[in-house]
Formats: C-alpha cells, structure tokens, sequence
C-alpha cells in the first residue's frame, strides 16, 4: 500500500509526465550490451523514490540514470567502471547491494553470526542437557508430577471402588 | 450526529478497556472469580462499542459525509460503492481503526468460545488484549481521530489515491491485520503464561488454533498484496523487498516457526521457553510493521522527526510492549520447568532446526530492513538496502530449510533414523535430480539458478507426498486398505502435507517467474504486430473510454498464436481527474499456469504507443502454493484435536460417571 504512495509521491514531486519504466528509445541495439545495461539497472537505486531500483522506476531521474549506465557501456566501460562512477557521483546510497565495508559489516555478517550463534546455543543445551541426564533419560517417559500422581490415584481409586 | 456517535463509542470502548486491563488482572493474583469474571463480558462489550464506531465511519464514507475530514480527504461521491466502503481503510486513521476493530474482535472471540480454559488463564488472556486494546484506543483518540468535522464542509471529496481503487484493496488489508493482530492472541497467551508461571502441552493445544488462523491470515494477506502488485503497479513484479512489504514478511516467519515450535511443547512437553519467546516475538514485529508502515519512518528518517506525535507515539507503545514483555520475559523464563528430552536426529531436531533458519531468515529481513535507519540516524551515511541484498543473503538461508523439509515429518520422536527416512525420500531425491539434470541439458547456458530451484520444488513436493505415501501404505498394501488408512489420517497430518506440498509449489513459481520470463519492450503503431514465444500480438487500435470517476484510453490487442486467434487483450491508462494521475492496467493472459502479460505506457504524438510484453511461465504456481500452503493450515486448524480443544475440567466428567 505505502509502495504505491511512494511512487505516487515520486510522480507528484516531480510533476512528472508519466513514462514508464525502460522506454523502446532506450533499448540499446546491441543485445548483449542492453542484457548488461538491464542487469546494472536492477543494482541502481532511483534515489527519489522510495526503494525501487532504477529499472523498475517510472521517474525522469531514473531514466536519466539508465540512458547514462547506456552511454557509459556503449563507450566500453566495465559493470565495476559503472559503478564506480555512479557511486563517485551519487554516494553508496545508489546501490541497492550496500558494499561490503565497515559500516556495512553488521548488516553483511548479521545473517551468518545469528545462524552460528543459534546453533552454538542448541548445540550447548544439548550438550548440558545430556550431561545432566544420561541418554537413556530420552527413551523414558517424564516422571509425573505432583497433580498428575494424585489424579492417577483418583482414576485408579475409582476403579477399584466401581 | 453518526461521526459524533462512533466518536463517542470509541471513548466507551477506551473505558471498557482500561476496566477489562486491570480488573481481571488483580482478580487473577487474588484468586477472586468476580473480579475475573469481568473479562469476558467487558471484552464482548468493547467489541461491540469498537464495532459501533468502525460502523459510523463506514456510514460516513457510504453516504460521503463531507463534513467529516477524513472522507473528504480520501472518497469521491462518483466513486463506486465498494470502494466507497473500502476507502475506510485506505488511509491512516480508518487503517487503525480497522486495526482495533480486528483486535476487539479476537478478544471478543477469546471471550466467547474460551469457555474451557483455566478461569485465570482467561482472565489473564483477556486483561493483556485490553492493555494493547487501551494503547492503541488511545493512540486512535489523541494522535489519529479519524471522526474530526471540518466547519466548512466542501462540495467534493479528493478521492481516494486511485492505485488504491482496486478490489486487491477491497480484500488485502483486513486479512492482512486479521494476521496481524491475530499474533496478539498467542502474545497474550505468553504473557498469561509468564505470569502464573505456569505452562504445559494444553497451554500449547490452546494456543496453536489461534496461532494457526494468524497465520493462515498473513499467509493470503501477503500473497493477496503480492498478486495486487503484480497486476497492479503495471511492470509485472511480484515481491519487491520493500521494507512495508518485509514488514508483513517477518511476523509471518516468526509466526511459521512459532506453528513448529508449538507442536514440540503440545506433542512433548519441550522447547517451552523458545516458544514463549517466538510468541511475543511475532506479535512485536507485527507492532514493528506498523510502527514502520504508519509512522513514516520509512520515507526518511528525518520526515519521521519533522512530524512526530503520531510516529513517538507507536514508538512509545511498541517500546512499552516490546521491552516490557521482553523484560517479563527474562525474569519469569528461568519459573518455567523444562520438558522432555530428545536426540539431535529426531522430529523435535527437525523442528528445533526449521526453527533456527526461520529465526536466522526473520533476522536477516530484520536487520536489512532497519539498518539503513539506524545507520542513518548513528552516522548520518545513506545507503541502500534492496532487493539484490535480499537476494544474496536470504535466500541461501532458505536453501538448508527446504532441502530439510521432507525429512522433518518423515522422522520418529525423540530418537529418529536418519538413514532410514533417506532411503524412504530416495525416489522423491531420484526424480528430482533427473529433473534438475534435464532441466540443464535442454536449457544449455540458460541461467544456472533455474534447474537447482526446479529440483529442490519437486523434491519438496514429492517429500510430501512420500510422508502420504508412507503413512497410507498406498504402495505397498490393497488400495482399498491404503485408503481406509489415509481418511483415518488425522487432518492434521495431510495439513502439514499440503502446507509443505505448496511452498513446494510456490517456488516451482518463483523458478518460473524469475528465471525464465521473457520480456519485449517495443514502440507501436495501429496495425503493428509484437512478438514474443511465438505469440503475435496484433495492436488494433486505441479507444477512449468513461469509467464512474475516470477517463481510460484502452488499446485493443489480439492475440495469435501460429494461425489461430486465442484472445483480445486490453490494457488500458485511466486518467483519474480528481487527483489528476494516471494509472496502468494491465492486461493478462492466463495459459495454463503462465501468463501473457501486457501492459501500456506512453502514448507518443505520432500516435505510436509503448508496450512492455512479458511471457510469465509459471507464474501463478507462486500464489497457488500459497493457497494450498493457507489451505493446509485451515485442515490442520479443522483437525479434531484442536477443534475439541483441551480436555473439559475433571469435575464435568466426574459428574458425568454413573451413580454407583
């Protein structure tokens, strides 16, 4: 729902006339070239909406941005010259893939260091867990609590008296 | 008068739930049934007020009352009568309070078929309910009254946002918060829980139902939303990563481990801790997604900073939920008595291990969501956190988690046979891998990322069908047998199947959508033919169009395949006049379980028109597998067990015996 807002937003700002995203005017005639440029496109950020990549977007900034990653691969830059460029001009904010550096490192190790901090706890529960009772404690039922104990002598009460 | 009356039901509603906050609380640490007994009656009464009102804003809207301020600034008398009635929800104040009628409405149902629980369980239950019920009342009063009147009252409304005037929109929203707010039912449970100190396996049968329909909710509510988009925002994407998007996301993954963890603690007594602990955890990162969503906070930082009162204020509660459920937590977790124990290789390790990356997979949206905030708001550095991110790191946590599912129902309690569950999914992992090595040899230098995700699809359904197949015996006894076995099944049982049978399904989809699309963006003229896979697709000609409350230009395609005409196609731009935009129609084409999908863009002064044509194969198994996925979850809630309940107190069946 905000997705929509935000584009909207982006249309509105910018008194835009409406075009969509990747025009028949921008596709480059040299296909591997285009495929390159597509690719590119999806990584670059359109920096006044709100996170759609240049690709997707419908704003005059982001096709700009596609005719300029276009020009720049027509002149025989690399994807990493590209890139290079745009983030000299644009700052990290233009890139949907945040580089690895050290004040990404959080975000960059977090899905790892939760998985290994994760297992490293279940593998000490267990561990613990086995140390305390021995293996064959698995095979056994749990002793009965005290509520449990008193309604079984109640059941069996009542079958002895019926 | 209606928009004063509903004001004022709200104010009712706020006392009501102050009273139902506090007064079964004390009676619950009292041991005092009167005072306990005022939950289940305040609950019924605070829905009904929280009802009344939600009614007189929906009136407001139906009837286009233009002295209310929020219909002015979000209906149009020329629109529809259902979006009319659905415009209540379209916005900020009426989405919050459809939040709190949803919310009353749990509660309600707590108190009305809540009849065998523990009478302080109930009490507790429902005396946590109205304490979010209060904050969020409160929220709806003081920061987002959506009844205000304005002393001059216009003509006309300003429409609502006409990408919002869809019937994906009728139906999204509420299933999405009936998700939501449905994991307030097991976070009131946990809290319940925590403070009695006491927790077994029928805390945990009472607890699963509810558990179950929240998920089954944010399950249809999210595939809904991501259909919505797909056919909606016009260049055919399904799932974009966008935070308000991954908000709805992680609740449903905390939810799906929390399904899992919950069936250790009924079956077995264990893991009782950690499923307390995912139980406030998916309803706090349900508040998180809508602090996130209604905040602002997404936008930027600093709009959130510019126009505080109502974005501190969710902080606020979220803060006072979250930590001091969290603080509750740590303090009362150690009283809770662990349970039975189990080996590695086991059902509980298979569900300990889909717990670990479900929780890693939550955390990695949960970090890449907020990082770019806390980064910015630390350091002031902005950078971007999208889709390739995602990509690159949730997916590969999912890899293990697929790959393990077929193995997990196919494996014994406590002590399980790993060998022996490989060799029964031996003909599921054979096919599987043919498929995969097919699927490479015909597709060449296609992407690599397609035959392995084709395999792992078919793998995971044949997984489930193996655990059918092994426990119905069909290949191996009479049919007749086989099938007396499989309607004794329990329903539970061919749930698990199905839900695991349709994530399967969807990823067959998400193969289909993402690696093999293909894509033609042409410039047009009347006349001109588009090619795509052996579809032509002629462009008749353009004509103008009147909708209720907007203009549309509908350009007129037929479609071709060889000789033969299959369809007309129709996409279409509306110009809606109100607010003065534009938005795509587009047109699809469904073909088996792919589709055609076509949609318009502009409209140049030579009268050429652009078009973006896509081929989707697939495409639909990614919301088919979320309804079979929904759809297990509905069997399993259906299952005996968990319909009947708990066990009816002692005495009720004591006084059923026979006199002796």
């Amino acid at each position: 729902m905000l997705r929509g807002l935000g584009l909207l937003l982006c249309a509105l700002v910018l008194l835009a006339t409406p075009a969509r995203a990747v025009q028949p005017d921008e596709v480059l005639a040299n296909a591997a070239l285009e495929a390159r440029a597509r690719e590119l496109s999806r990584e670059l950020r359109c920096m006044v909406c709100q996170n759609q990549s240049i690709d997707d977007s419908d704003a005059p900034l982001a096709r700009d941005l596609r005719l300029l990653v276009r020009e720049r691969l027509v002149h025989g830059d690399s994807d990493g010259q590209i890139i290079e460029f745009l983030v000299a001009r644009y700052g990290e904010f233009v890139l949907l893939k945040p580089r690895f550096s050290w004040h990404t490192l959080v975000l960059w190790l977090a899905p790892a260091l939760v998985l290994v901090a994760g297992a490293g706890t279940i593998a000490a529960v267990l561990r613990r867990r086995r140390a305390r009772g021995d293996a064959n404690a698995i095979d056994q039922a749990p002793p009965l609590t005290a509520q449990e104990q008193e309604r079984l002598a109640r059941l069996v009460g009542a079958d002895n008296a019926g | 008068m209606i928009a004063e009356a509903g004001h004022y039901a709200l104010v009712l509603a706020l006392g009501l739930a102050v009273v139902q906050a506090l007064v079964p609380m004390l009676g619950a640490r009292w041991r005092d049934p009167a005072m306990m007994a005022v939950a289940g009656p305040a609950a019924l009464a605070q829905f009904g007020f929280v009802a009344l009102a939600f009614a007189a804003l929906a009136t407001s809207y139906v009837m286009s009352d233009f002295s209310v301020a929020n219909v002015v600034e979000n209906s149009h008398s020329a629109m529809p009568l259902i979006y009319r009635f659905t415009s209540v929800w379209g916005n900020h104040e009426g989405s919050m309070l459809l939040w709190i009628f949803i919310l009353a409405l749990f509660g309600a149902l707590v108190a009305a078929f809540g009849r065998n629980l523990p009478a302080t369980l109930k009490a507790n239950v429902l005396a946590v309910q109205a304490w979010i019920a209060t904050a969020f009342l409160l929220f709806i009063l003081l920061a987002s009254n959506p009844f205000l009147r304005l002393a001059d009252a216009p003509f006309e409304g300003r429409d609502l946002n006409p990408i919002l005037q869809d019937l994906g929109l009728a139906i999204h929203p509420p299933i999405l918060y009936v998700g939501y707010v449905g994991c307030s039912i097991s976070f009131s449970f946990a809290i319940a829980a925590l403070l009695e100190g006491r927790i077994d396996a029928a805390w945990a049968r009472w607890v699963r139902p509810w558990t179950l329909a929240a998920w089954i909710f944010l399950t249809l509510g999210i595939s809904m939303g991501s259909y919505w988009a797909y056919y909606e925002l016009g260049w055919g994407g399904w799932w974009f990563w966008d935070p308000v998007e991954n908000a709805s996301l992680m609740p449903w993954l905390s939810a799906t481990a929390l399904l899992h963890s919950a069936v250790v603690m009924e079956k077995r007594d264990a893991l009782k801790v950690w499923t307390i602990l995912l139980a406030i955890l998916s309803f706090s990162l349900s508040l998180l997604g809508t602090f996130l969503v209604r905040s602002g906070v997404l936008t930027s930082v600093h709009t959130f900073a510019s126009d505080p009162t109502r974005g501190v204020f969710i902080l606020a509660i979220l803060v006072f939920f979250v930590g001091g459920s969290l603080a509750l937590f740590a303090w009362r977790a150690p009283v809770l008595k662990q349970g039975g124990l189990f080996a590695p290789i086991s059902r509980e390790g298979a569900l300990v291990y889909n717990n670990l990356f479900l929780t890693s997979a939550c955390a990695t949206v949960f970090v890449g969501t907020l990082y770019p905030l806390a980064l910015e708001a630390l350091t002031g550095d902005k950078i971007s956190v999208g889709a390739p991110f995602f990509n690159a790191t949730f997916g590969p946590l999912l890899v293990p988690l697929l790959l393990a599912m077929p193995f997990g129902p196919l494996l014994a309690w406590k002590r399980g046979d790993l060998l022996a569950v490989a060799q029964r999914l031996s003909g599921a992992a054979a096919i599987a891998v043919a498929a995969l090595v097919a699927a490479f040899a015909y597709q060449g230098a296609g992407p690599v990322l397609a035959p392995i995700g084709l395999g792992l699809g078919l793998f995971v359904i044949l997984g489930a069908l193996t655990d059918l197949a092994e426990r119905t015996q069909v290949l191996r006894v009479r049919f007749k047998v086989a099938l007396a076995r499989a309607l004794g099944l329990p329903r539970a049982t061919w749930g698990t199947a199905l839900a695991h049978l349709g994530v399967g399904v969807a990823l067959l989809g998400i193969v289909g959508e993402t690696q093999w699309s293909a894509e033609r963006i042409a410039s047009i003229k009347p006349g001109d033919v588009v090619s795509l896979r052996g579809y032509d697709l002629t462009f008749e000609g353009s004509v103008p169009r009147a909708g209720p409350n907007y203009r549309e230009l509908v350009a007129r395609f037929t479609v071709r395949r060889g000789a033969e005409t299959i369809a007309v196609l129709e996409p279409a731009k509306r110009t809606f006049a109100a607010r003065n935009m534009t938005t795509t129609e587009a047109a699809l084409l469904t073909r088996g379980v792919g589709q055609i999908y076509l949609s318009l863009g502009d409209v140049n002064s030579d009268g050429s028109v652009a078009v973006r044509l896509y081929d989707k194969p697939l495409v639909l198994l990614i919301w088919i597998g979320t309804l079979v996925m929904a759809a297990g979850g509905a069997l399993s809630l259906s299952d005996r067990r968990l319909r009947v309940g708990a066990p009816k107190p002692a005495r009720d069946r004591a006084a059923m015996q026979p006199a002796e």
